[in-house]
């Protein structure tokens, strides 16, 4: 099992070049042995593969590299590299046997960027805490810009001190129980490469040494304090010799199940637990009161009386409790429903942060990270009384507690509230704004003169490629399919004409009779699940399921920061429900009037969803800031993407 | 005479409006139209054979995508052929048209010809024989126009036919809600787009008898007709939820069966539909759920489909999806460039292939789509099946 997982951190790096990049590094030649190996390996890691590779793969375990982790965060390093090197030159530790041992080293040889590897393992499912964790031992990286498609290939070779100290300390895990017959030894190259990374590893030991990081702390508030406390006891276990840090590990290595499953992401808030309302409903700023007519199969999704918290909540401002009045301006909005797109709502939201943030001050005999930490969660579930988080917007919490849980301790108040600042900047420019540049010049390589595209509602980021492929001077026209009852296609339709493109104009029920002659449907999403699903506005399944079924490719164009580990396979699970209201009075025709007060009548009601998940099938190719990937390959940008909370 | 002729008229202008909503309605309107037009003529059955086609020809020339009037002409040129030959089996030697409720009529249609081709190759015999058929039919009928009495009790045969045709048309509801219940189990999920009054019966039917469902109304864009059936059904105190019309590939899901009334039914098994029909069939595909169609056989429709989606099909007012204002807004901006940047689509029906079509349950009973074409030649003549021979010939 160990084996494998050296395996599969060498080969995982290569596994950033998601898209369709060409891969910079050729396969090695024991591929054929490492290949079919990997069951879970994404489609395009097809890149180089280690010499150690046993046939069968089992997912590794991740509560050991979490130890990893923070071995290499509190233990001084150069013993282990030391060690490192003499199971390099086979000095029997244990039960271990030498040509086990040159095993062993492979991984080693292209360990610049196993690290990476190894990071991506884990965040296929892990929750934030972790990253916070996990953070401790990045802070190296830390420095460099998070996100971008650069920044990655920039970070990689600094990764490796710890990278190969990891390693160090996961091979001595490995070698009693690999049983593999070595595959072939470590050339020259990679010995040098080998020693290099020692090297570096131990430059970075001292440099960690210097700075202790707060490993656990305000950083995992939802995590149960002996968890956190338990895994100090480890560190401290580990530092006098490296030998008990073995016997930690496979301390560790015992109670893995329920670390794992504290990794799936926690489940969300149930509307149909009636307890757990009760104990919500104590704490929420927002008055709610139940709809009348419930509809049953959406028991477990918040159904609200509409129009009543607004005024209500209006009277509130000025009773400031402990709101920031940015915070409470933005939740207003959302609740009056005047921002409202992914993008709009996560930059609205960040930027009230932003101004929260500079706004406050640490009380005294409180610690700054941990006090910021819950400031931020009561500022989100005032948020999410207003309206349910996007998951976007998810992500960008997440990001933002990360940062704030790995602020070194050292900084003081003053420096930590522009860090995170600029934190916050920069994740607003690299995740969304550059990203959203990058997309548009993906996808307007789709785009062929003479197309007819179809698009559906409005995606600014849908826009913004037609616009610019408009600009290229492409000849094209484009098909706006629009659905009742936010008819959001019209500005977009008239934002579009207004710019001189050549438009047609309908409604959802229509898209049989348009996409006849539609060459290319362009889809926005409010988030890209982990099994492929697209899930955004209502709507987008029907039209993808029609283009699919006429044969028409479907693109959904998405930025990387929307993507989740998260698996959805219906709509009714997880989705958020739309004012009722909404859907009896329809815009502009007084004519339609036949449900005018349906509150009245115990038999009826209303549902307005609005969100559906796209099934995977009907998607031809999801472009993203990585580059346009196939609808399996999420996963991989999931991971690949959970990992840039850390540096 | 004339009268008559007014009322021709009178109906033509409603169809050509479209102020004849539903297919039974406007059924049963030119049923009862014929009804008139038979008792006003002194004719034989060979020149009321060309009468009614006249008529026929006029109101299907009103509104060419109303398929049921010309399902009504050809009813009731069957029903006069058909009387016309009951007279006549003693008095003469009976005319080779045997092959009258036979599939190889279909050659008949305009619309598929290599279909055509290939039966006209099969079946060359009766063909010929249909071809004879005409003429002998003609000359024969013109030997025997003074026999009054006769002529009389042909007229009211007739008149009887048709009167029996627009009771089968007020009654088909009926009949087609008796088979709810064996279609409808106990805690059904049902879903349904816009408004059908053929849906409507068939659920209260079924809730009639002590059967309780869920019913999710599509609300069916642009005319919004699902806000009444979903209002009705509460009435009933039926439990009803009222969905948009993208919310349906969301809840398709959760649903036990699709039950919905159409426009037409074509003769391959396919549908004209309310737009919308095909993205709801295309989900009930997907997701396995059975997509019922309740239709009365006056939708039965002779006529194989050729490019449906356009040539029967109906654009209706741009103004139903974006109001004047922001029409005239948006076309401000194509005025430099000359050509127009906004067009704005809004068609009234959907073909959907008698491949997502489960069942078709009419008021003879449920069938397969692949069977359909059986019931056309039980209901039509084959000689009718294409109405406009006059110009041609």
């Amino acid at each position: 099992m160990d084996a494998r997982r050296a395996s599969r951190t060498v080969i995982d790096p290569k596994v950033r070049h998601v898209g369709f990049f060409t891969p910079t590094a050729e396969p090695a030649p024991s591929r054929t042995q490492s290949g079919p190996a990997i069951p879970s390996s994404p489609p395009l890691s097809e890149s180089p593969a280690s010499n150690s590779l046993s046939p069968v793969m089992i997912p590794p375990s991740r509560h050991l590299s979490d130890t990893v982790a923070i071995r290499t965060a509190a233990v001084p390093v150069p013993e282990s590299a030391l060690r490192r090197k003499d199971s390099g030159e086979q000095v029997p530790v244990g039960s271990y046997n030498p040509s086990e041992s040159l095993l062993g080293t492979s991984p080693v040889a292209s360990s610049p960027s196993s690290r990476v590897g190894d990071g991506t393992l884990e965040f296929s499912e892990e929750n934030s805490v972790q990253w916070y964790r996990r953070s401790g031992s990045g802070k190296l990286a830390s420095s460099l810009p998070g996100g971008g498609l650069e920044s990655a290939t920039l970070r990689t070779p600094l990764e490796v001190p710890e990278k190969s100290a990891m390693v160090v300390s996961k091979v001595q895990n490995e070698v009693p129980t690999s049983s593999e017959p070595s595959k072939a030894k470590p050339t020259k190259a990679e010995r040098r490469a080998l020693q290099e990374a020692q090297r570096a590893a131990k430059a970075a030991a001292q440099a960690e040494g210097r700075k202790p990081t707060p490993v656990s702390g305000g950083a995992a508030p939802s995590k149960p304090v002996k968890q956190s406390s338990q895994k100090k006891e480890t560190q401290k276990k580990d530092t006098p010799t490296v030998a008990s840090s073995v016997v930690a590990s496979d301390k560790k290595g015992g109670d893995r199940p329920p670390d794992r499953r504290k990794d799936v992401p926690p489940p969300r808030m149930q509307f149909d637990d009636k307890s757990r309302v009760e104990k919500a409903k104590r704490r929420a700023v927002v008055n709610q009161t139940e709809a009348k007519n419930r509809v049953e199969l959406f028991r477990h999704l918040p159904q609200y009386e509409r129009g009543t918290q607004l005024p209500d909540l209006e009277s509130k401002i000025f009773q400031l409790d402990p709101m920031h009045p940015a915070i409470y301006k933005v939740g207003l909005k959302y609740l009056a429903g005047d921002i409202s797109g992914g993008n709009a709502r996560c930059i609205a939201m960040l930027k009230a942060f932003q101004e929260a943030i500079r706004d406050y001050s640490t009380p005294p005999k409180k610690t700054l990270v941990r006090d910021l930490t819950a400031k931020i969660s009561s500022y989100v579930s005032f948020f999410i009384e207003c309206r349910p988080l996007s998951i976007s917007m998810g992500n960008a919490v997440r990001f933002i507690k990360s940062r704030v849980a790995k602020l070194p301790i050292s900084l003081s108040e003053a420096e930590a509230k522009s860090t995170l600042c600029s934190e916050i900047d920069r994740f607003i420019n690299d995740k969304i704004v550059i990203a959203d540049k990058v997309i548009v010049r993906h996808a307007a390589t789709k785009i062929r003169d003479g197309d007819v595209l179809l698009t559906y509602g409005s995606s600014c980021v849908v826009e913004m490629i037609f616009l610019h492929a408009h600009e290229l001077g492409k000849q094209f026209r484009v098909v706006i399919v629009d659905s009742r009852p936010k008819l959001e296609g019209q500005a977009l339709l008239h934002r579009l004409v207004a710019k001189g493109l050549t438009c047609t104009y309908t409604h959802i029920n229509a898209v049989s009779y348009i996409m006849h002659e539609v060459t290319r449907v362009f889809l926005g999403a409010a988030s890209v699940l982990s099994n492929g699903t697209v899930y955004s506005r209502v709507g987008t399944a029907c039209v993808a399921m029609v283009a699919h079924a006429f044969c028409v490719p479907v693109l959904v164009c998405c930025e990387a920061y929307k993507f989740h580990e998260r698996v959805q396979l219906d709509s009714i699970c997880s989705n958020e429900l739309g004012d009722p209201d909404a859907i009896a009075k329809v815009s502009g025709r007084t004519d339609v009037n036949y449900l005018d007060n349906w509150a009245n009548k115990e038999n009826l009601q209303l549902l307005n969803l609005m969100y559906d998940a796209t099934p995977a099938d009907y998607i031809s190719m999801i472009v993203t800031d990585y580059g346009m990937i196939p609808p399996t390959s999420v996963p991989v940008i999931v991971r690949e993407y959970g990992r840039e909370h850390l540096y | 005479m004339a009268e008559v002729q007014g009322l021709v008229n009178e109906l033509a202008t409603k169809l050509r409006k479209r102020k004849v909503e539903g297919s039974r309605e406007t059924a049963r309107l030119t049923a009862e139209l014929f009804r008139t037009v038979i008792s006003q003529q002194r004719v034989t059955s060979a020149a009321l054979v060309e009468v009614v086609r006249d008529v026929g020809q006029k109101l299907i020339a009103a509104n060419p995508v109303e398929l049921a009037v010309g399902n009504i002409v050809r009813r009731v040129l069957r029903i006069i052929r058909d009387s016309d030959l009951s007279l006549e089996v003693g008095g003469l030697t009976l005319v080779p048209q045997g092959d009258d409720g036979d599939i190889v009529e279909e050659d008949d249609k305009p619309f598929l010809l290599s279909d055509a081709i290939s039966q006209t190759i099969l079946h060359q015999p009766s063909l010929v024989a249909q071809l004879e058929s005409k003429p002998n039919l003609v000359r024969h009928f013109e030997g025997k126009a003074d026999k009054t009495p006769r002529s009389w009790q042909f007229k009211h045969q007739i008149i009887e036919g048709v009167n029996d045709l627009i009771e089968d048309i007020n009654t088909c509801h009926e009949q087609i809600a008796d088979q709810a219940l064996e279609l409808i189990h106990q805690n059904e999920v049902i879903l349904t787009l816009g408004h059908s009054r053929t849906v409507k019966k068939f659920l209260y039917a079924a809730k009639e008898k002590k059967r309780s469902f869920q019913v999710y109304v599509a609300e069916g864009a642009p005319k919004h007709l699902g806000h009444v059936l979903a209002k009705e059904l509460a009435e009933k105190h039926l439990q009803t939820t009222v969905i948009s019309d993208s919310s349906v590939f969301a809840i398709i899901s959760r649903v036990n069966m699709v039950i919905v009334g159409v426009h037409a039914v074509m003769a391959n098994g396919g549908v004209i539909a309310p737009v919308g029909m095909n993205m709801v069939a295309l989900a009930a595909k997907k997701y396995a759920v059975p997509f019922v169609v309740v239709a009365g056989t006056h939708k039965l429709c002779p006529l194989f489909p050729n490019n449906p989606e356009v040539l029967l099909n109906d654009m209706r007012c741009p103004s139903e999806l974006l109001s004047f204002g922001e029409f005239s807004d948006c076309m401000d901006y194509s005025i430099g460039s000359g050509a127009p940047l906004l067009n704005v689509v809004n068609p009234a029906f959907d073909y959907v292939p008698p491949e997502l079509v489960s069942l078709f349950v009419t008021e003879i009973g449920g069938y397969h789509p692949s069977y359909i074409y059986r019931l056309i030649s039980d209901y039509y003549s084959s000689e009718d099946l294409v109405l406009q021979q006059k110009p041609a010939s």
